[in-house]
């Protein structure tokens, strides 16, 4: 049609005038909408008869033909209306994949550890889902990635193991925790066999500064002797023991004193002696209760793969 | 028009007509039809996978067409399929106008089925106007109905062919009528049933007219030398105006010395328009080129006797007595980008390697101090066997001197066809000396134990404290 035509046809107005000459177009909603509007109408309708909707006094309309069935705790099976909680629970419990990740629960417990890692299968699955373990469980102190904290929380993916790195060995760790102890030195040693003993422990390490050979030599007396008697825990190596968790010193990597992070060699003095002065405190809570015992048998493969167990 | 901006919508009663563009049209919709209903049928040998030549697997992210196996991280594919279709679209378009809209589209291809349909139970076109004009009786009530039931048979069946090209065809089948489909199914059957119903039975050309942005844009990739069905203004009109055949006008030399066009307003090119537009108006945008007033036009000039093309396909530059133009920069230049896209896209086709391979580096951390003081960077390998054939593979690392790979438990893979497979490996470098570079450029290389080829190489980085 011309833009011509249009204008020459009647505008429907409401049929009212004021002031004699106002008079006010008459828009009607399209009929698609209005009809679309109806639509919605009867759709609430059945909503509302089907699905948990009006409040009546305390209580509430409880929807037809729409109910949930589920198991409770102790083994009673329930019938409710229906309501999301109800519908998580009963879908956690016959939903097509909490079914097939029960059954490869239940697989997982069954197996050996060295069932597990040689299996592609069952341990494509233990890395899923521990993964989520971790991150829910592990990571607000170990970090997401297991990368820890020097100084607060021990790495995981490096291959130190201060309680030892067998299966059973991290296992014991998950389940029941841990606590790590150092006593405080602060009042045992003066400021020069603090030095000593720092430089010792650095010089384990390999880090050692040419004009400190006596002081190490001093440190190695009162580590080996019975003056500071370092070695009740850490052995007469330096090599830690796993039954106190005691770290072994003579490796490249720290867990507590920030060596790697210090710049300068007496930065890396100082970090070694605060430790000595204010011992070390740390726990790690048992997940036994709140973990069952195939979550922790999964995080005990998952955190054994990271570091490369032992 | 077929509508107007306050009152409702006229109606369109295309009358047949046959001719050449009816014709052609009969062709590509047997054709398209062919091709639609019965893919899914086809049945096709694989080594592995489905029997089907046409299965898009959403579950298995596998998408089999005939001997191509697409897996999800090829559907760069897809995006160079479509530049290449928008281009044919293009070309096509800047050559001989909207002839996609005319000929191909599914909207037009369902519509003209839909009218046929309507043809056949209703009768010719003065039969439906009194159709509808007539009050609902017995007679109306049993046509409207054969009607609209055969037109909801062929929007089910349209529906459910839809749904059989994602998964076993018969099984699907077999499944939709036990109860047993997946609800993805109904549903997807359910509204593709109404939208085919409404969309080709009763929207039709509102869909091309006020839905279809490509009428829209159509304009800007028309130039003076694109062919488009045009009233040829001119011959029809004379100096005079068209004119009926009437007494001392009925052959074309009385006609023309009364100046007098050829064009007899006899409207046959008016009713079988699927748009209801009149082509003698000029060009409009609800014009679709599908040629069926060609078809009209000329048959009524063959009855006349009198010289066919008074509606035909040409250019404004012809029309001004021109000749139009086919080699220029805009056809030229799209005819060379469908060449290159058309050679990339088989070039990247036929030349996949038998296995994709990604690698991520875990990056927290992004390097672990070991106790003997060695760097260790960990990264997730994802191998994907894209052949349909076993294979085994190891891993290697190039450049990057002195470094261990540790695979764990799995120093030699299997892969079956088309399986993939992640990895985590980890790569440890001795403690570096002082001032070594922190981040080093090295390659995985993947090995086929089989052949003993190398499959793949795949670059990653190395980083140092």
């Amino acid at each position: 049609m011309k833009q011509s035509e249009h204008h020459k046809q009647a505008v429907q107005t409401t049929g009212h005038a004021w002031d004699g000459d106002i008079q006010e177009y008459n828009n009607p909603l399209p009929r698609w909408w209005v009809w679309t509007f109806f639509g919605t109408v009867v759709f609430a309708v059945v909503y509302w008869l089907i699905y948990p909707a009006w409040p009546v006094g305390r209580s509430y309309t409880k929807g037809l033909f729409n109910t949930i069935t589920f198991q409770t705790r102790d083994g009673q099976e329930v019938t409710t209306h229906w309501n999301t909680r109800s519908r998580f629970i009963a879908d956690m419990q016959r939903g097509e994949a909490a079914v097939k990740q029960r059954e490869y629960l239940e697989k997982i417990g069954q197996s050996s550890y060295q069932d597990i890692v040689n299996d592609p299968d069952k341990m494509g699955f233990v890395l899923s889902m521990s993964k989520v373990l971790f991150a829910d469980n592990c990571a607000a102190c170990h970090g997401a990635g297991a990368q820890g904290k020097i100084g607060l929380f021990p790495n995981l993916v490096d291959d130190d193991w201060l309680w030892g790195g067998t299966f059973e060995d991290i296992h014991q760790t998950i389940a029941n925790g841990r606590l790590g102890f150092m006593p405080p030195f602060r009042d045992t040693f003066n400021a020069e066999d603090l030095r000593a003993l720092a430089a010792f422990v650095l010089s384990l390490s390999g880090i050692t500064d040419e004009h400190d050979a006596a002081r190490v030599a001093r440190g190695r007396e009162i580590f080996t002797g019975e003056e500071g008697g370092c070695y009740y825990c850490h052995g007469k190596d330096a090599r830690g023991m796993k039954s106190q968790g005691s770290a072994n010193l003579t490796d490249k990597i720290w867990t507590v004193a920030d060596v790697p992070g210090a710049p300068t060699y007496e930065a890396k003095l100082q970090a070694v002696e605060e430790v000595i002065q204010n011992g070390i405190n740390r726990r790690m809570p048992a997940w036994k209760g709140r973990l069952s015992e195939e979550q922790i048998k999964l995080l005990t493969v998952y955190i054994h793969q990271l570091g490369g167990g032992q | 028009m077929t509508t107007t901006a306050d009152a409702g919508r006229v109606r369109i009663y295309p009358r047949s007509v046959s001719g050449k563009f009816r014709r052609l049209k009969y062709a590509v919709l047997a054709i398209a039809y062919l091709v639609y209903y019965g893919l899914p049928w086809l049945p096709w040998h694989r080594a592995t996978g489905p029997d089907q030549a046409v299965l898009f697997d959403i579950v298995g992210r596998k998408y089999y067409l005939f001997d191509l196996v697409v897996q999800p991280q090829q559907i760069f594919w897809l995006a160079g399929f479509l530049v290449l279709a928008a281009m044919l679209l293009f070309f096509v378009t800047g050559i001989a106008g909207r002839v996609f809209c005319g000929f191909f589209c599914f909207q037009t291809l369902w519509t003209d089925l839909f009218m046929r349909i309507e043809y056949w139970v209703q009768g010719e076109r003065p039969a439906r106007i009194r159709l509808d004009q007539q009050p609902w009786g017995p007679e109306k009530l049993r046509k409207k109905g054969l009607t609209w039931l055969l037109w909801f048979l062929v929007a089910f069946w349209t529906a459910i062919t839809f749904t059989l090209y994602w998964g076993e065809a018969g099984t699907l089948l077999r499944e939709f009528f036990t109860g047993t489909a997946p609800a993805a199914m109904y549903i997807t059957t359910g509204i593709l049933t109404f939208t085919t119903f409404t969309m080709a039975g009763l929207a039709r050309e509102q869909v091309c007219t006020h839905m279809c942005p490509y009428s829209r844009f159509q304009a800007a990739m028309f130039d003076k030398d694109t062919k488009l069905v045009t009233y040829d203004l001119r011959r029809g009109e004379g100096e005079q105006g068209r004119s009926k055949v009437r007494k001392g006008l009925k052959t074309l030399e009385e006609r023309h010395a009364a100046g007098v066009g050829d064009c007899i307003d006899c409207g046959y090119c008016v009713q079988v328009c699927p748009t209801g537009i009149d082509i003698r108006n000029g060009l409009q945008v609800q014009c679709i080129h599908c040629g069926l007033c060609i078809d009209a036009c000329n048959t009524i000039m063959d009855n006349m006797g009198w010289p066919r093309g008074l509606i035909r396909f040409s250019s404004a530059r012809e029309q001004e007595g021109g000749k139009a133009r086919l080699f220029k920069l805009k056809t030229v230049g799209y005819g060379l980008s469908i060449l290159v896209v058309t050679v990339l896209l088989f070039w990247s086709v036929s030349h996949q390697g038998e296995i994709d391979t990604a690698v991520r580096q875990i990056r927290q951390p992004l390097y672990v101090l070991l106790s003997d003081g060695s760097i260790q960077n960990s990264y997730q390998i994802k191998l994907s066997n894209l052949t349909s054939e076993t294979h085994h593979y190891s891993l290697r690392i190039k450049d990057l001197p002195g470094a261990q790979l540790d695979v764990g438990h799995f120093r030699t893979v299997e892969l079956k066809p088309l399986k993939h497979l992640t990895l985590l490996v980890k790569v440890r470098t001795p403690q570096p000396p002082p001032g070594a570079a922190r981040i080093q450029d090295f390659e995985f290389e993947v090995v086929n134990r089989d052949t003993g080829a190398v499959a793949a190489i795949v670059p990653a980085r190395f980083y140092r404290p």
